[in-house]
């Protein structure tokens, strides 16, 4: 099992390989940089490319109790396929799913692009024992999930407990193995920009392969000033340690409007290396036939009603 | 992994301006036909716009005389919440025709659509609704009971902010029941000439504004002319102490807006994205012709190689071209004299040893362009420290305590602004009250409100623009 480094002063550790520094967050001036960035104009090819981009990267994602085979089984298909009346419209990067649900989507994305991501570790609160929490990540691995979305402890986080946190991180990578380790910081419960970006720091000082905002479970998710903070502590990881660390926005992208916007935000904070789904998703269900919807406009000059979109 | 992402052109529509091919002279509310006329060009093309009347003493004389009829027979005493009335409705006016000046101030004057649209509009319309709400609250503006407008103003003001200069000078002047002639500069003079179409729009009443464009000599002869009470300029420091000088024994008020060579301090514990985000509004922001431009960089020495590493990789994606394109950021320089100084100043800074550094650019083939400029090792001895210099480039400098911030801060003639990034409350209120500069912001730079006083220190000016302070301008107080 991991061993947490001892951590001297709150989490800046580990030493080596050099973390850098936490610093603080404006708000006032960070929500207007992130305003000022959202109004760029995108449009013609410029804008097809980033709709193109904005498909191959989402997660399409259903978390509901009511979660059946059958229903995982429409979603992987649409995954696969978006728009079945395009072919060129790529498949989407992942399906994201409960561990239960995971066997399913396996098998139906078998044999394709598309990758299988399960969210775990008692999503999504957070609040179970820490060997339940690893143990459901060597499950979910086990039954073929190419990645795991795992949700911080926030109760150990807003309580001070940051070596909690980052040790149960790096249980957690250790037991997902190969597999993608997506750290779930849940920003709308953290209160602060400095706790987004401590958190973010935290979680890739565990292992994190990829940083998320939210679960989706609650009202106040993914904004573009709070993914600016974490796009920069990325950002600041990379020039430290030359680590890429991969980004996933997640909870309320709803419209293709809004993924553009997010995808601007990426490429002038981290520039064009990140515009790739290896290192850059958006977790959502209805954005994808906004986008579709889109797509045909652009391509076709007219928008189409939704009903020529598939509804999985 | 994609080649990249080149964004495709996004103009604004240029065809939301229909310009004249000749703008007159707005005096007692008629447009005269003047005799001369020169041309107004597009300096990010060099390409002609239209031709301008330029005004002779004549007509100085005829604006006098229109503005003081119209003092005399009844602005200063019709009852101020009619004076509101008129400011309220170019206000809106101002608000509803707001894309096409902001087209028509990028066209004019080189700055970015982005900008025009989201400062110089919104704040020129909001500058009229916050004096409108003052004219029928002079008594309890804290000059007395029953405060005196002072009579004609002439007001001469910059190519920087054309449109907003103009609603500085007018909304306070016009609450306060004075009556204004206003020069706009002679590179910018569209703007103001179609808020004088705004204004008699509005029914202003015949001669309470009138606007003559034209070059130094035209604000020389508003300057020394008997029927005018009082000048506001805003401009260059050197013309400043000319005015000053040839009002002085005269009795005419002024009041003056003047250069600067603000300090922008960054303590070691500041946000450092947000400070790089504060550094390049303070410095780049119109290109910086801004008098309150935060052109010398004060960074706590530990930090700096972490900010100035920082601050030239976000300057590598500003985006520099087409004013009316809604993706740039960085627009033209307004005249070809304006980039000849620019050029000079910094040829004198590689010249006194700093080390000069630009994000790779490309330049337009045509108009007046100048890329973001980056002065490191900047001493305090340097020309680049010490003058102002208008345009896009910054002088780094260096402090190891908060004493010899203060210390390199207010060792300049000027003093109108300043900045001061840090976490901590308590040091951002012992440096604005240690630091000599008429604004000072904290934690950001540039931020402009018509409720907030604004002025400078020393070479910088006197007098107030903005907030109840302002009204004090224009009161006979």
């Amino acid at each position: 099992m991991a061993k947490a480094p001892v951590l001297a002063t709150g989490f800046e550790l580990p030493l080596e390989p050099r973390l850098p520094r936490i610093g603080s967050v404006d708000a006032v001036a960070v929500e207007e940089r992130a305003a000022t960035l959202a109004k760029r104009s995108i449009k013609r090819e410029a804008k097809l490319f980033a709709l193109d981009l904005a498909v191959r990267m989402i997660d399409l994602t259903t978390l509901e109790g009511a979660d059946t085979p059958g229903k995982v089984a429409a979603l992987s298909s649409k995954a696969i396929r978006p728009d079945p009346s395009d072919l060129t419209v790529p498949s989407v990067a992942a399906v994201c799913v409960y561990p239960n649900l995971v066997p399913t989507a396996v098998e139906r994305v078998r044999g394709t692009s598309v990758k299988v991501a399960s969210v775990a570790t008692a999503f999504p609160s957070g609040q179970a024992p820490t060997h339940l929490k690893v143990e459901e990540v060597r499950d979910v691995v086990e039954m073929g999930a190419d990645e795991v979305d795992m949700v911080i402890d926030r109760g150990a986080f807003l309580s001070g407990r940051y070596a909690k946190v980052y040790d149960e991180i790096v249980q957690v990578k250790e037991a997902a193995g190969k597999a993608h380790l997506k750290v779930i910081l849940e920003v709308g419960e953290l209160g602060t920009y400095d706790n987004v970006r401590r958190a973010s720091l935290l979680a890739i000082a565990g292992g994190a392969d990829f940083i998320k905002t939210s679960t989706g479970k609650i009202p106040s998710s993914c904004t573009l000033p709070v993914t600016l903070v974490m796009l920069e502590a990325i950002r600041d990881v990379y020039d430290e340690t030359g680590r890429r660390v991969g980004m996933k926005g997640a909870g309320g992208i709803r419209q293709a409007k809004q993924a553009v916007q997010y995808l601007v935000q990426l490429h002038e904070t981290l520039g064009p290396e990140w515009l790739t789904p290896d290192l850059y998703r958006l977790g959502a269900s209805t954005l994808l036939n906004d986008v579709l919807m889109q797509i045909r406009k652009e391509k076709t000059g007219r928008y189409q009603s939704p009903d020529y979109f598939t509804v999985d | 992994m994609p080649a990249g992402w080149d964004y495709a052109p996004a103009p604004e529509a240029r065809d939301l301006v229909e310009l004249r091919d000749r703008y007159g002279l707005f005096v007692g509310g008629d447009w005269l036909e003047p005799k001369e006329t020169y041309e107004t060009i597009d300096p990010s093309s060099e390409e002609p716009l239209a031709e301008v009347g330029q005004a002779t003493t004549k007509e100085v004389d005829l604006a006098v005389g229109a503005a003081r009829e119209a003092f005399d027979n009844g602005w200063s005493a019709i009852s101020p919440s009619e004076r509101a009335k008129y400011l309220f409705r170019i206000a809106r006016i101002l608000q509803e025709r707001s894309r096409e000046f902001a087209v028509l101030e990028s066209l004019n004057g080189g700055k970015p659509i982005r900008e025009s649209r989201d400062v110089d509009l919104p704040l020129s319309a909001a500058h009229f609704f916050y004096y409108a709400g003052w004219a029928d609250k002079l008594a309890h503006a804290g000059f007395g009971p029953s405060p005196k407008p002072i009579g004609v103003a002439g007001q001469i003001i910059p190519w920087n902010f054309p449109l907003l200069m103009a609603a500085w000078k007018i909304a306070p002047a016009l609450a306060c029941g004075n009556t204004v002639v206003l020069k706009p500069a002679e590179t910018t003079p569209l703007t103001a000439l179609v808020l004088a179409e705004i204004i008699a729009e509005a029914d202003v009443p015949p001669g309470v504004v009138n606007v003559l464009a034209g070059g130094p000599s035209i604000g020389q002869a508003i300057v020394e002319h008997d029927g005018v009470d009082k000048i506001a300029f805003t401009g260059s420091t050197e013309v400043g102490k000319i005015i000053q000088r040839t009002l002085a024994g005269t009795g005419k008020r002024l009041s003056l807006e003047l250069g600067g060579k603000a300090a922008n301090i960054v303590f070691d514990d500041a946000p450092l994205d947000q400070a790089v985000e504060g550094i390049v509004n303070g410095i780049f922001f119109n290109q910086g012709q801004v008098c309150c431009a935060g052109s010398r960089l004060l960074v706590q020495e530990s930090i700096e190689d972490e900010l100035i590493d920082a601050l030239k990789r976000r300057l590598a994606t500003l985006r520099l071209g087409d004013p009316l394109d809604k993706n740039t950021d960085v627009g033209a320089i307004n005249s070809a004299a304006q980039l000849a100084r620019i050029r000079e100043l910094s040829d004198s800074g590689e010249a006194e040893g700093a080390t000069r550094w630009s994000p790779p650019c490309e330049l337009p083939d045509r108009g007046y362009w100048f890329v973001p400029t980056v002065f490191t090792g900047v001493s305090q001895a340097y020309r680049i420290a010490r003058e102002e210099i208008f345009g896009p480039v910054l002088s780094v400098l260096t402090f190891r305590t908060p004493d010899e911030a203060i210390e390199k801060a207010n060792n300049t003639p000027y003093g109108l602004s300043a900045g001061v990034w840090t976490e901590k409350g308590s040091r951002i209120l012992s440096m604005a009250n240690r630091l000599r500069a008429g604004v000072v912001w904290a934690n950001t730079f540039n931020r402009f409100d018509p409720t907030a006083p604004f002025g400078g220190y020393k070479e910088s000016g006197f007098g107030r623009v903005g907030g109840r302070h302002g009204l004090g301008a224009y009161l006979d107080v």
